[in-house]
């Protein structure tokens, strides 16, 4: 099948069927039955069988219509691949219509007070009792948990084998009397994300993703998938113009999928609000400050470039150079020297908050947003590790954990609640 | 459909990176480490004979002179892939002051005769030219230049001394910055050339730390000059010589880090420690993946400025030029140092290479203005 018999079936279609009118689970329904929503999925489960560049061009007439698509969030780009690539028929029959719909959404329960960068080394346990898992343990990090309906949840369900080996994966019901969800503030006010606890809440044998035991290879497709939708994410955040109930609906969707997401500009330093604050204060007549600027914006112009480069290298069909693994340890770098230019711009003003601060108190959200950017999604010093084992070629810590049974590997004692 | 083109501005071509890889092998044959240890100890320090294979084998000193003037007329992109090889191995030898600073002297200021009489020769490699800019008061801008030229019926005579001369006293040609009595700052700027042996010339290598690449001191006692294009309007002809200096210089500089790296890393992984490489301590680990990081904003930087310059694109390269010469020499002196640093007491040996390394980045943090300098003039391209 080529580019333009795809684009003139997809078009020829959406003419056909496209109406802003209709509700937007009844237009989504119409999707799920005609496989142009995820045309990348199987042809059995609410796909097309396309490979992903054609994918871009549904994608591309999807946009030139102006008709809405399949949701964003975790769902659609976490939960449901990750369902086709392990899960069993009964599940996708199941699970997978409602996340192309919306009507069911989902949120990820990895994260653990207990284990942040060594993930598999969490402790929320899963035991068997009749045909149903018996979940006690506490979570966090998670975002939408407040109105998911579902949870893909990592527990150890067996504490005898080593801890990669003893850990399932379940697509949880959230709505039971044993899930408590609670906002989880953070240093900078906001509360994006939530902890969950798990007091014998139950989920079937039935729902396990993957076999039991093998859980751990499941995440790993769900964290591929994750990094992959990263740069998707930009994107994905925005609803077709024009008029209509989809439309609109669609357009609540978003909004409630991005409201955690509002200070993430905060914690990548804003970089674009440098020079012109300099001026703004006067503080650019300082040599110092002048310096620590063009430090700064030498520093963010030359991460773009070394992105542009990995992206060229990319298109050209090149084996990935160094400079493809780097983004996330220069961003951090970038946020946190932009914030200290924003101090050194703000002088005392950097002690002052909410309207009494510079910007409406966005420089002190700035200020306090900053310390997310070298943790979140991989700590630098992870990151680290991986670059230099990776790219570098430099051999890994011995480790002293991967070969015990997890019942027998010391446990964490900080940061317990 | 739907397919992307490639940005070749931020790429190497197939051809750009089948002469890297004819320059990296001319150059481990010919400057290997051992070489560059000799050659550093004489006092012209560069082997002849290696010059000339370089000039009439590869043509390379022409590779950025335009066909017209008897050079092989590719861009100062392919410049930048010698320059970077020739970082790699810490080749010794007058190209930077010959091919770099020189030719581009000529080729932004020189009238079509004087290009057509002196590139020829620096083009295939019989020439060996240098540019004298700076003067004992270390600065590279027009503010610095104090040496003056004396007209007389057309005729000018050079006053004055300069220093910090690349490859100065192995120079036949000398391009030389002079201004007119009682001009100040980019007023009254002229470049000259003249014969490095005329009379009322006097040279005198200096003593550096860099020994891989020598410094002269030059006074000029009246020795005459012939003007090099229009009297009194060299200032935009230096400023853009001197950010391609600058931008060929980051290339130099991110080759020499990039064999570091490796170098460090080969070193971690074979030196073993409380039974184990210290490659797999991360407080090792972290330092490599850290001079990793500078590396690649180093390399990215300076293939930008390259392609600026390449381009012909003046105002992108006056913010590029600074750019990629302060980040770069930021970068190749913290990789020198980590470098040391994680060689332990035999990275401070005379034995170990890494210190020839580090004395070439410590010597380019200064040459052509260090990292402050290059700031300022970025803070003033970014209208602070």
């Amino acid at each position: 099948m080529d580019a333009d018999q795809v684009r003139r079936d997809v078009r020829a279609w959406l003419e056909a069927n496209w109406n802003p009118e209709l509700s937007l689970v009844e237009w989504r329904n119409r999707l799920a039955d005609s496989g142009w929503g995820c045309p990348t999925w199987p042809e059995a489960w609410f796909g097309r069988g396309l490979p992903i560049a054609l994918g871009d061009v549904v994608a591309e007439e999807f946009e030139r219509i102006g008709a809405v698509g399949t949701p964003s969030g975790g769902g659609m780009t976490l939960a449901a691949p990750t369902i086709l690539e392990h899960g069993t028929d009964d599940l996708k029959r199941r699970l997978l219509r409602p996340i192309v719909t919306g009507e069911d959404s989902w949120c990820q329960l990895f994260s653990e007070p207990g284990s942040g960068s060594d993930l598999a080394g969490l402790t929320t346990r899963a035991e068997l009792d009749g045909d149903e898992y018996v979940v006690n343990g506490q979570k966090l990090w998670s975002t939408s948990a407040h109105h998911a309906r579902y949870g893909m949840l990592l527990a150890r369900t067996n504490w005898d084998v080593p801890k990669h080996r003893g850990i399932s994966y379940f697509a949880i019901e959230m709505h039971q009397p044993g899930v408590v969800v609670r906002p989880l503030r953070q240093m900078n006010g906001y509360a994006s994300f939530n902890e969950v606890f798990f007091n014998d809440a139950r989920v079937p044998a039935a729902n396990a993703i993957g076999q039991v035991g093998n859980g751990w290879t499941v995440a790993l497709a769900t964290l591929a998938h994750e990094r992959r939708s990263f740069d998707a994410m930009q994107a994905r955040g925005r609803s077709p113009k024009g008029k209509g109930r989809a439309i609109d609906e669609n357009r609540a969707e978003i909004a409630e999928l991005m409201e955690p997401y509002k200070w993430y500009p905060q914690r990548a330093g804003r970089v674009d609000l440098i020079i012109e604050r300099a001026k703004a204060t006067g503080r650019s007549h300082d040599p110092v400050v002048r310096q620590a600027i063009a430090k700064l914006l030498s520093l963010a112009r030359s991460a773009e470039w070394t992105g542009r480069r990995a992206k060229a290298a990319r298109v050209l069909g090149r084996p990935p150079g160094p400079e493809g693994s780097l983004g996330k340890l220069y961003a951090s770098e970038i946020a946190r020297a932009a914030a200290h230019v924003h101090t050194l711009i703000s002088g005392s003003d950097a002690l002052l908050a909410g309207s009494d601060g510079p910007l409406e108190g966005l420089i002190a959200e700035i200020l306090l947003s900053v310390p997310a950017v070298s943790i979140a999604g991989g700590t630098d010093e992870i990151q680290r590790n991986i670059v230099s084992e990776r790219v570098l070629g430099m051999p890994k810590d011995p480790q002293i954990d991967a070969a015990r049974a997890f019942r027998d590997v010391p446990k964490n004692l900080a940061g317990k609640r | 459909m739907g397919r992307e083109a490639p940005d070749m501005r931020f790429s190497f071509s197939e051809e750009q990176e089948e002469l890297r890889r004819v320059v990296r092998r001319f150059l481990e044959e010919t400057s290997p480490i051992g070489e560059t240890r000799r050659l550093m100890e004489t006092v012209e320090g560069y082997e002849p004979a290696v010059w000339k294979q370089l000039s009439q084998e590869l043509a390379l000193p022409g590779v950025q002179i335009p066909e017209a003037y008897g050079g092989q007329g590719f861009g100062f992109v392919e410049l930048g892939v010698v320059l970077e090889e020739m970082g790699r191995a810490l080749y010794c030898g007058p190209y930077f002051a010959s091919v770099v600073l020189a030719a581009n002297a000529i080729l932004n200021a020189g009238d079509e005769a004087q290009k057509q009489a002196l590139l020829p020769g620096i083009a295939s490699g019989e020439t060996l030219a240098a540019f004298a800019l700076a003067e004992p008061n270390g600065r590279w801008e027009a503010d610095g230049v104090a040496l003056e030229a004396h007209e007389s019926g057309g005729a000018f005579t050079l006053h004055g001394e300069k220093s910090f001369v690349v490859d100065g006293c192995n120079a036949d040609l000398l391009v030389v910055v002079a201004r007119a009595p009682g001009s100040r700052g980019t007023d009254g700027l002229s470049f000259f050339s003249l014969r490095a042996n005329a009379n009322g010339v006097t040279r005198r290598p200096l003593a550096v730390i860099d020994p891989t690449r020598k410094l002269a001191s030059i006074r000029f006692g009246g020795a005459r000059a012939e003007l090099l294009g229009v009297a009194g309007g060299a200032a935009p002809a230096l400023a853009k010589t001197l950010d391609q200096a600058a931008a060929a210089l980051a290339s130099e500089m991110a080759g020499s880090a990039q064999r570091l790296l490796e170098m460090t890393v080969d070193y971690a992984k074979a030196r073993v420690q409380f039974g184990r490489p210290i490659a797999s301590f991360q407080a090792i680990k972290h330092k490599c993946a850290d001079m990793l990081l500078a590396l690649e904003l180093a390399r990215s930087s300076a293939y930008y400025a390259a392609e600026a310059a390449g381009e012909g694109d003046f105002d992108e390269l006056a913010m590029a030029a600074p750019l990629a010469k302060a980040q770069g020499s930021d970068a190749f002196l913290a990789i020198a140092a980590e470098a040391i640093q994680i060689h332990g007491g035999l990275g401070f040996t005379w034995e170990q290479d890494v210190h020839l390394y580090f004395k070439r980045a410590k010597a380019s943090e200064v040459f052509l203005g260090d990292p402050a300098f290059h700031r300022e003039r970025l803070a003033r391209v970014w209208g602070l």
